[in-house]
Formats: structure tokens, sequence, C-alpha cells
């Protein structure tokens, strides 16, 4: 049909209501019958809120909260007017205004205009009619959060008002940011929405034991300002806090004015009825938290999508009977680092209701069920909550009930979570921050889906807070009778380079390609390069050429460019070369003395055992390398890091072998050295480990007998594994031998970024030690050769950059202001 | 000829980026390997981090922070997430580089 003739929908609200709205009526045909235009106030694409905590504490990057991108919208033929906020609704004319000063036409109206923070009447709160006291925030959009983010790069002290989710969400945020946060509830017991007194005594307990301070039935009643700034709070009784930060999540309120001037019913929120159509108008509809059904307003996510669904089935026809009649409300989710799962009643409400309670506050643990007629009508977990799946299925479809009911909350030898998988109900939902049914993951995967990433990119499952990210891996690989795919791509050594590596290596030896530039020419399709692949590249490229290597610059990462490591401010640091961790007066006199001149404000030991100069300016580098006389420690390169070495056999009474000597001598032969990912090593003179030698990509041990025992794969870092050990040898240069055939066979067959950790147990300890020790394979020779070039060819970076008068390091920015750090 | 004149074409190697202030403002310009010039607002909308210093293919430049990309031509980022600001960067016939704000 002509765009003209077909019917305007809009869409006011791009929040998760709206957009969901509109997937749902894309999904049953909706672009064929509407032309749709959405006004969204934020000037973004659809995010998922319920991540906004995670972006507060850092643990998720806002790029990772997105649910739809703008392009989607592009992509869908819809009108996205980001940025843009519906200001009057005229029913009559059916026309929306916009604050940008257009007016729209529609045929339907979807009105999911959502909540905002609710801001209680509290004296000195407000800087005018408008706006808040400098430093005051309420927790409830992307902005909102990014505000709170830079402003508590220069604050010490927040107060939050509200002990329920969201406060306890923004405190935690707020502390992991380095804050010290007080929490301030009026009622007396946190988040009492959900849980009951001693549920929210135990939650009380695990949040304190973060260091957090809760005050409950405490009412804040005043701000306290200065200059214009938040400096404190006072409450009821007379008493206060001081902060320069205040965070207002004392709950929300549906946005409702909009439907309000146009007319429609509203209560506590936009009244509609079995369809999601406002009772006064047909053409309008209402979905999400300014939607008030059957006297209830939902502010959880599980509800809209349910809703979601019937106004689409209603709206696009297709299923005109479809009717919403009301959500049981389940929640699970981490409050403060807090497991809790909570639905329907928290307590029995009848004389024969049954309650089930069980408390160990000294682990925070507490779970409540309530059963009614042999059905499940409430539960309550915190702290432990490996039961929610089962609960939250009885909850929701009133299963039978075993008859010991312990065995709802224990695990007494039921099937454990792998068997779950067949025999998970197929509506039950697996993803909850999506909704995502198993009967949704089994068609994707009988749809000819055969990747885990490929249904979870399908379907959305798992992209929300990633908590069910194996259960779907599990749905997957059942539903798929265990022939998951991999993806084709995830082969390749670098995204951009359609080979795996030793396909790669193979091509670039033939083809004498020796710069990243010459690999995109000759081995991508139409030569296009690509960024995320050109470090992956060089590091391949450096370590199969040698000196042979076209180092162009624009293949490197900034670290590899300017040879150190850049930092949040973008400001580096530097760490020279102490080989070993063994140093002397001469270069402790020399560091100073940089330290001083350069007023370098931070000076660390690393866990490699040596000295690490904070906060350098990119323009200073050249000159503090020149004045440190020292060579560069590597401490920025996907490359060989360091040795950590004990006292040894010089001065310690146990010591069995000269391990700070053997640590120095592998130091100096591998120094620099490029590989898939860091390498980092150490030698302990005995058993006792002193060096830590056991969960190092390459450690060795000195053993009774003039013995050294070589471990690879250890690792002590993201991931905690022991190394394997691969042989015990007589003397230091067998040592110093095998360790090099060791780090050539893994630089050769690595993925990029694969740490050893992963590579030596993917590859197996018994092939390694077959290739390495035994040779079995005629590789030994090749391989130490290849890292005999690698040796030849080091070049010591910090020695040719002092030379370099480009402008390699002139200042790229001033950057964000940061907390200073303190110099001790 | 309008635009603000920043420096000439050598100052920027190929297939890297260089900060300039414009009129009062950080703006980070690129000379592609084609020697065709891009700019963006120098400082990366989500933690600061120095796009001058990113790497760069013939779409996008990748901030060296976070690995945030962002579009060369639209500023707008690989996931969707807040956009950089775009400018227009060309060079004379003489190699004389100017810089006109974008939006």
């Amino acid at each position: 049909m002509d765009a003209r003739n077909k019917p305007r929908l809009v869409v006011i609200g791009n929040g998760m209501a709206g957009a969901r709205a509109v997937e749902e009526i894309l999904a049953r045909g909706g672009a064929e019958q509407f032309t749709i235009t959405v006004f969204g106030d934020e000037p973004y694409g659809n995010y998922n809120r319920i991540l906004l905590s995670n972006v507060l504490a850092g643990s998720d990057d806002t790029s990772e909260i997105y649910l739809n991108p703008l392009d989607w919208y592009a992509d869908n033929g819809i009108d996205l007017r980001a940025g843009v906020r519906a200001v009057r609704l005229d029913r009559f004319a059916r026309i929306v205004h916009a604050d940008d000063g257009t007016a729209l036409r529609y045929d339907r109206l979807i009105i999911a205009t959502g909540s905002r923070s609710f801001f209680p009447p509290i004296e000195g709160m407000w800087a005018d009619d408008k706006t808040l006291l400098r430093g005051v925030f309420g927790f409830r959009s992307l902005d909102d959060c990014l505000s709170m983010i830079d402003e508590s790069a220069t604050r010490t002290r927040a107060v939050v008002v509200g002990g329920g989710l969201l406060g306890l969400e923004a405190a935690r945020g707020l502390q992991q940011r380095g804050l010290t946060v007080d929490v301030v509830h009026s009622p007396a017991t946190l988040m009492n929405a959900q849980l009951d007194d001693p549920a929210g005594a135990i939650l009380r307990r695990s949040v304190e034991d973060l260091g957090i301070t809760v005050h409950t039935g405490t009412a804040t009643t005043g701000v306290r300002g200065a200059d214009g700034c938040v400096t404190g709070v006072t409450f009821a009784d007379g008493t206060g806090v001081d902060c320069d930060m205040l965070v207002v999540a004392a709950g929300i309120r549906p946005n409702v004015g909009l439907a309000r001037g146009a007319g429609l019913t509203v209560q506590r929120a936009i009244v509609v009825d079995d369809h999601m159509r406002t009772i006064d108008d047909d053409r309008v509809y209402a979905v999400g938290e300014c939607a008030e059904h059957r006297g209830q307003v939902y502010g959880l996510v599980a509800p809209l999508w349910e809703q979601a669904v019937v106004l689409a089935d209603h709206l696009t026809g297709a299923n005109p009977a479809a009717r919403y009649h009301g959500s049981r409300t389940a929640t699970k989710l981490k409050v403060a680092g807090v497991d809790v799962a909570a639905m329907g009643l928290k307590a029995p409400e009848r004389p024969d209701d049954e309650f089930v309670q069980f408390s160990e506050p000294r682990l925070g643990i507490y779970k409540t069920i309530v059963i009614r007629d042999d059905k499940l009508v409430g539960a309550t977990l915190l702290g432990d909550v490996r039961k929610v799946a089962f609960l939250m299925q009885a909850f929701d479809r009133g299963l039978p009930l075993p008859p010991e009911r312990v065995s709802l909350l224990f695990d007494l030898g039921t099937p454990p979570v792998e068997v779950g998988a067949a025999e998970l109900s197929d509506d039950a939902q697996v993803c909850n921050c999506n909704g995502v049914s198993k009967a949704t993951l089994v068609a994707c995967v009988q749809g000819g889906q055969q990747s885990v990433s490929g249904v979870m990119a399908a379907t959305r499952a798992g992209k929300g807070c990633g908590s069910c990210k194996s259960l779907v891996t599990q749905i997957v690989e059942w539903a798929a009778g265990g022939a998951v795919a991999d993806d084709p791509a995830g082969t390749w050594y670098v995204p951009g380079v359609p080979y795996p590596k030793p396909e790669l290596m193979r091509l670039i030896r033939e083809l004498e390609l020796h710069s990243v530039s010459s690999v995109f020419a000759a081995l991508v399709p139409d030569g296009r390069e690509d960024a995320h692949s050109k470090m992956g590249l060089a590091s391949l490229l450096h370590m199969m050429w040698g000196d042979e290597f076209v180092d162009e610059p624009d293949a490197r990462f900034i670290n590899d460019r300017v040879h150190a490591n850049i930092q949040r401010d973008g400001t580096f640091s530097v760490v020279p070369q102490i080989q070993g961790g063994v140093t002397t007066a001469d270069q402790l006199r020399r560091i100073a003395d940089v330290a001083e001149r350069y007023d370098v404000p931070m000076i660390k030991l690393t866990g490699g055992q040596r000295i690490d100069l904070l906060g350098i300016r990119k323009e200073d580098l050249p000159a503090v390398w020149a004045d440190l006389g020292m060579p560069s420690g590597y401490a920025y390169g996907k490359s060989f890091r360091t040795v950590k070495t004990c006292v040894g056999s010089e001065f310690c009474r146990y010591g069995l072998g000269d391990s700070t000597a053997l640590g120095i001598a592998l130091e100096q032969r591998f120094q620099g050295i490029p590989g898939p990912a860091k390498m980092k090593l150490a030698v302990t003179g005995c058993p006792r480990n002193c060096a830590e030698a056991l969960c190092k990509d390459l450690g060795v041990v000195a053993i009774e007998g003039g013995r050294w025992e070589i471990y690879v794969g250890g690792a002590a870092g993201a991931h905690i594994r022991k190394g394997d050990l691969l042989a015990t040898v007589g003397t230091p240069a067998e040592v110093i031998t095998l360790a090099g055939r060791f780090l050539q066979y893994y630089r050769e067959n690595a993925n990029w970024l694969e740490r050893t950790y992963a590579w030596v147990p993917r590859t197996g300890i018994d092939t390694i030690r077959a290739v390495v020790v035994d040779d079995r394979d005629g590789l030994a020779a090749g391989l130490d050769a290849a890292m005999q070039k690698s040796v030849d060819a080091y070049r010591e970076p910090w020695t040719d950059a002092r030379q370099d008068d480009s402008d390699r390091y002139r200042t790229a920015l001033p950057l964000i202001a940061l907390p200073r750090v303190p110099v001790r | 000829m309008s635009g603000h004149v920043i420096g000439v074409l050598a100052d920027i190697p190929i297939g890297e980026g260089r900060a300039f202030v414009v009129d009062g403002r950080q703006i980070a310009v690129y000379r592609m390997r084609d020697n065709s010039l891009r700019a963006l607002d120098a400082a990366c909308p989500h933690r600061g981090g120095p796009l001058a210093d990113g790497l760069l293919d013939a779409g996008i430049v990748v901030c060296p922070l976070h690995g945030r990309g962002y579009d060369l031509g639209t500023g707008a980022e690989s996931d969707g997430g807040p956009p950089a600001c775009p400018h227009t960067a060309t060079a004379d016939a003489d190699g004389t580089v100017r810089v006109v704000l974008g939006p």
C-alpha cells in the first residue's frame, strides 16, 4: 500500500514499554499496516533501564545496555523522533504536538510515557522551581546515570534517600566509585515493598557488611546547601549527615500529564481496559508503567511484556479477542550484590495458609514460602536463589507441590540444574530481562539458528543482565541435539580477515606480507581495513618476521605507538625494566629523581616486582626515558612482561636453586618479545614458592637435588589456574631452552588475546609436552630457531624513541578531571 | 575559502589522527589512506578518551580507552551509544588544512 494511504501509528515514549510494543506490532506485520512514528524524549535508541545500576557500578558500559540502537528504527522504516518530547495531545483533531514545534496526526496512538523519579517534598532540595540543588540527583534515565558518574568523580560522600531497590543499587554503584555512602529509608524495613521484616533485617546486615551505612525509620526533612551545592541532609529528629552528593530514589510516579491534559481518565495512572485501550478513546492505547489495569500499576518488566503482546494482538487485528488479565509479579534480581527473589505474598494472610520459613542470618540467607490450598502463592528468597526457577514456575502456573515443603527451599536429591533444560516447560521464561521463553529459543534453533551467539542475537535472550546465559546455552545445546554450530567468524584470528591462524600464517609467509596494510590489501576480499583487527595482525607479523616486520604506526594501538600504558585520564604509566625484580641504589636514585622532576603523582610497586611511575604526561615521555636511562619493562604490551623471583639460594636459608640468577637470565633473553597476550613468568628457589610460580604463564620451581620443575598455563588474575607440570630438568640452561620452545609454540598457535591458561588446557598438556619436551613432531629445532630470531630482533623501544623528534608525543587532549591521587 | 586554518596536511601522518584546538574547541582530525580528512570532537563522549589517539580504518575510529567505535563521517557510535560530534576537515591544493565546525 502507498505510504501516504497507510494509517499512521504514533507511539509516545521510547522506553522499554513503547519499544517492546512496537516490536510486537512489527512481528505481526504492523509495518505493512501502519506508518509508524515514535517520540522519545531521550536522545538515544531504546535501552534496558534495568541495567542502569550496572552502568553506575561500572560493570556494564553504556553500549552494553542498548536494546534497539538507532539503526534498528531506520531498518524497520520507523520514524524515530529521538530527543523530541510530545507536549500536548489533541484527541479531537487526533494531533500530537511536540516541543520542536511539529504537529503530527495519528490514526492510532500508543501512550508509553513511563514514569519519572518522585521527589518527596524536602525543604532546600530545589535551587529554584525547576532546578535541583547542585549535587542532587534522581536515578531514572541514562542521563541521570551519566551525570551521577561524572559528579561522583569529584565527590567523596553521598547520601541516598530511599532504601528500596533503586536506592540500594544507587548506593552500591556510588560506593564502588569510591564514595562513602549512607542510605536513609523512612520505613523501618529495607525494600519493604518486597520483603518482610526479618528479610529486610538480613538484607540490611548484608548491605552494612559492604560498608554502606543504613538509617531506617528515618525521615529526611531538609537538604542543606552552601554556594548552590548540597552539603548535607537533616532528619526529622534534628540529626543529620554531611554529604556532597545526594541521590533521591524515593519511588517513581507515572507520567500522566499528557493524558490528563487530553481528557483521558487517570487515576493512579491512565486507566485501560483488557485490550490495553484507554476507556475513553478507542484509538488510544496505553502500556507499561503509565497504564493502570484493574486498579494495578506495574513497575516491573515482565507484566509490560505481557501487556505489549495483548496490545499488538488487538491493534493489528492479529487476535482481536486477546485480553490482558493482569500479571502475577515475581522478581529476581541482585540488589547491591545480594541475590533477591520475591513473588506474591510476603507472609500468610489466612489462618490456614501454610508458611515455611528458613533463616540463617550469619550467612545472609533467608527463605520463605506461602502455600494456600496446595498452591504456591508467595515466596521470598534472599542470599540463595538456586530454587527460584522452579518456584517461579510453580507460582505462575499453580503446579502441584511436593508434600515435603522443605524440598521447595533446598535441593534434596532433586535433579541438578543441568538436567533442567529438558525438563523445563516450554512456556517457562528463561530470560527475564527480555521476556524470552524456552519455546522461543527452541523455535529459533529449529528455524536454522545453530549457534548460541546466533540464537542470543535473534531472540535477545541473555542480552539483558546476562544471568541466564548459561541456561540459554544449555537449552540451545539441548534443542540442537548437541550439534551446536560454531560461528564461522569465531575461528578467524582477527574479525576483519577471514582466515584461522594457521592458514593466515601460511598465506602471510607465502605472499611475504610484512606489514598490516599489505595483509588487508592481499587477504581481505575488498581490501577493506578493519580497525579492530590491526593490533592482532601487528602482533602476529612482529612475531613472524622479527626485524623484517614493517612497523606502521597507524596499525599500532596507542600503547605500542608511544611505548607506555594509557591511563583513564590520558596520561601514561612508565615501568622501567627491573630484571628479576632485582634493583640497585643507582636505579632507585634515578627513578626518584625522575619522579620529583616530573611531579609524578603516584609511584607504585607492581605485582611483577617493578616500579610503576603513573600519571606521566604524553609529551614528557621521551624526556622521562632519557633521564631514567633504563630499558622499557614492556608493561604496556601484549608481550613478555617480567620474571618474578624470590631471594633464592644466595641469601635465603631454605633456597635450593639460584632463582634470581635464572629469573634475570630468562628476562634478558625474552625481553619484549610480542605474543598473542601478555606472558608473565616466575622462578622460585624452593617449593615454598614465594614467587608464586605455580600460577604464572610459565613458572619454574627449584627442588631438592639441583633440579627444576617447569609449570605452564597458570594464572592468578581474572582466572585462577594452577599451572600444569611440563617437565623436570637438571640445569638452568635446559629451563631456558624449554621456556623458549614453549613460548614459541604458544605464540604460533594461540588465538589473539588467548592467555596460556586457556591455550594450555585447550591444546592439552600431553600434546604440548610431546611437542616441546619429547619433540614428537620434529618441530623443536624450528621453534628454537624462530625464538632465536625474535630474540635477535629485540630493539629497546625507549632508546629509539628518545631520538624521535616527530610530534608522536604531542598531547592528544587534556582529559576529564579525575579525583586527585593523594600524594602519600 | 572558509573554515579555520589549523595547519598543513603534513602535520598529520597517514592513517592517524592529531588533536587541534579550533575556536576554543578540541577537535581530532584524521588523515585517511586516500589523503582525505575526517574530524570529530577530540574527547570520547563515553569517558573522555583521546579519540585522536585511536586506531582507525576507512569507516571508524576506535577509542583507546574502552574500545568504543565512532563513524568518522557521522560520529555515530557502533553499538548505538552516544555519538561523537562530527566536523568537516578539508585540505587545499597547497596542503592547508581547514576545519568547519559541525552541528
